[in-house]
């Protein structure tokens, strides 16, 4: 393995912990606020759709924008649901999964070539020259953001209004603050997180959509949050450590020699997931009233 | 006030038992249903397609007459299986969306009966044995990790779907591979596939293992005392604790049962869905893809009741078979893949409790504001008398 080999692989690995930092945080901003979104994998491939779209007619900043604003209008939908109209937030979540396997397949095919679409070149975000490389400008947007939500949560007064709502909703009430408004808020924003995310892995990083790109992510991200017991720091190591092993699947698969067959390779990230967590639980403790729909007695 | 002191999966899971076992169950999920094609239908209005034209084809391709009727039947025989994965799990108080991967291992376990021989019947059997026995064992990890470490399983279950559907895709591509066909695996033989029930069509007697398994399910959720148990400790784990209730006992007996019923459902589809019987590694297994995902679609629209299973399995079959009448219909016709939207729609529409307060309530709300408008207008020619 030389020099150059290390460089390639944390190349990809960087890249690839990108979409799943920016929905861990985004999910761990949810779900201090109390509520548990499993809709992010939808969101992940519906805004990256949208953005591949969007970037292919407007550039790509515009692209990220709308990829943005999509995954926002859906985490608007599953909080608007899960707050005012107390619904079941496991199938809600379901829900928005299923609909957007169908909806990207189908958008897929009205484009043109079924199961792809790639985006041209031109519509890409342009990547920075580093000595290390080329890398998309994202990476530090990833890098910097847990810190800032961090400082966010443990800081700021909103912050601590946000953790009321997640932990004691009868309490935040009584002090004033509108429980389903702030719920909204934050789910929302965690889905323009993912909405970022989405964006980012088809108009930044691979140029392409598919009708399974999202491979798991959303649920990797997910499993980020858990690990990282709602604490965004530990997020983005989370996520930097289930990137490297993305990144070391998609490097292993384009040596020569094949040592083990591709399909086990691709397993991996998925075993380390898993194992991750696994080895994470029992010093977690989720906010006392994450996954109920708050009501006024 | 509701009480904190119960595991963070069974508080997600009160507002699901609300949902899905509501006052008017089975119009719930009709309305559902409608909402769901109406969301279709705007989405198709807005490509550019004639929904009204698209629906026309697809229900005539699904219910138009006998033939259709009998490919409606094979479509929804296994989503049957893997909706009753997805609402034993439910029912014991659990999100296990692990049907599709524990599907894969199934559908692999039961092609591994063409590689010996054995007498037509018990060749069958055996199939349907290996199917359940992959299925259980995909199901155990999950858990197994729960119990242990407490791994949520909506999360390994995932995590397992991915692992289970490389691990299947590896051993149609490099251990079960038909030396013929290098797209393909083995045919499962003649004389172990199932039946064709009526001719010319591609229902075969799968349904009746699918029927037989849903009532058998019904049978021990609703009359048996381990069923009991099962349903109790879904509704308030605390208080079936008290009760005596070994929670740990049945959270293992539902994830068991539940990978039986999907590695059937995979068998089901490999060993009695024609022309090939075989599954297809070469195209990334496309008549296997995506049948766990519906089924938990069709458990939250049969109600997570064996019957309403049966009945909901009905309704999405006949999407499926409706969907494949409908993308070549007329001069522009609509991809297949409209009907998992419309599945989509369904599933959210489903996630809103007393959906039929919402519509008075909306409708309040337009009431009063029309009201509003009303009044201002009333107004407006006084002032300027």
């Amino acid at each position: 393995m030389s020099w150059n080999d290390i460089l390639a692989l944390l190349r990809i690995s960087l890249h690839a912990m990108v979409p799943i930092t920016l929905t861990a945080v985004g999910e761990i901003v949810g779900e201090t606020a109390g509520l548990f979104n499993i809709g992010l994998e939808g969101t992940l491939l519906i805004s990256a759709f949208a953005a591949a779209i969007a970037a292919g007619a407007a550039g790509p900043t515009v692209g990220l924008l709308v990829g943005m604003g999509i995954g926002a209008a859906i985490g608007l939908v599953f909080s608007i649901i899960n707050t005012y109209w107390k619904g079941t937030q496991m199938v809600t979540g379901i829900g928005i999964n299923l609909f957007a396997m169908g909806f990207v397949a189908f958008g897929l095919i009205k484009l043109g070539a079924p199961g792809f679409h790639a985006v041209p070149r031109a519509a890409q975000l342009a990547k920075w020259r580093t000595p290390m490389g080329a890398m998309s400008p994202l990476i530090l947007v990833a890098l910097i953001l847990p810190f800032v939500v961090y400082w966010f949560l443990k800081r700021t007064r909103a912050g601590l209004i946000l953790k009321a709502v997640g932990e004691a909703p009868e309490a935040a009430d009584v002090a004033g603050i509108r429980v389903n408004r702030v719920r909204l808020l934050a789910t929302t924003f965690g889905g323009l997180l993912a909405g970022l995310a989405g964006a980012y892995m088809s108009v930044a990083w691979m140029g392409l959509v598919t009708k399974e790109f999202s491979a798991g992510r959303g649920f990797i991200a997910l499993a980020t949050v858990v690990f990282s017991g709602l604490n965004p720091l530990l997020a983005l190591l989370g996520g930097f450590i289930f990137g490297f092993f993305q990144g070391l699947a998609e490097w292993m698969k384009t040596l020569p020699s094949k040592p083990i067959p591709s399909q086990f390779v691709s397993m991996l990230p998925y075993i380390v997931t898993l194992l991750v967590v696994s080895g994470a639980i029992g010093r977690v403790r989720f906010p006392k009233a994450l996954g109920e729909p708050y009501k006024r007695e | 006030m509701s009480d904190r002191t119960q595991p963070l999966s069974s508080r997600l899971l009160r507002g699901a038992h609300r949902t899905l076992t509501g006052l008017h169950p089975a119009l719930e999920s009709l309305l559902a249903g409608v909402v769901g094609l109406l969301v279709g239908a705007v989405l198709m209005y807005i490509w550019g397609y004639d929904p009204w034209r698209a629906y026309i084809a697809l229900f005539r391709g699904a219910y138009g007459g006998s033939y259709e009727w009998a490919s409606s039947i094979a479509r929804g025989t296994p989503l049957v299986l893997t909706a009753l994965t997805f609402s034993i799990c439910l029912r014991a108080g659990m999100f296990n969306i692990g049907a599709e991967g524990q599907m894969y291992m199934g559908a692999i376990a039961s092609v591994m009966i063409a590689l010996f021989a054995l007498p037509a019947g018990l060749h069958t059997i055996v199939g349907l044995v290996f199917a359940a026995l992959a299925g259980a064992a995909w199901s155990l990890v999950p858990a197994f990790l729960k119990l242990t470490r407490g791994v949520h399983e909506v999360i390994s279950t995932i995590m397992f779907n991915w692992i289970g559907r490389w691990f299947a895709l590896y051993l149609a591509i490099y251990v079960l591979v038909d030396p013929a066909r290098a797209e393909k695996t083995l045919s499962i033989p003649v004389g172990a596939r199932f039946p064709i029930l009526v001719r010319g069509t591609d229902l075969s007697y799968s349904v009746f293992l699918a029927v037989a398994v849903a009532l058998v399910i019904y049978f021990v959720l609703w009359h048996t005392a381990v069923g009991y148990e099962v349903r109790a400790a879904g509704l308030n784990p605390t208080a079936a604790r008290y009760g005596g209730i070994r929670n740990k006992r049945t959270m293992f007996l539902s994830f068991i049962l539940g990978g039986m019923a999907a590695g059937l459902a995979g068998a089901a589809i490999v060993m009695g869905l024609p022309p090939t019987y075989a599954i297809f590694g070469g195209g990334a297994m496309p008549q296997l893809t995506n049948i766990g995902f519906d089924g938990m679609a069709v458990a939250m629209v049969g109600r997570n009741h064996p019957i309403g299973i049966i009945l909901a399995a009905l309704f999405f079959g006949g999407l499926n078979a409706g969907g494949r009448v409908m993308q070549f219909y007329g001069s522009n016709p609509v991809p297949l893949e409209m009907v998992r939207v419309v599945m989509g729609a369904i599933v959210l529409t489903m996630s809103i409790p007393e959906l039929f307060r919402l519509f008075p309530a909306i409708k309040k709300q337009g009431e009063r504001f029309v009201g509003f408008w009303r009044r201002a207008a009333q107004r407006s020619p006084r002032r300027s008398a």
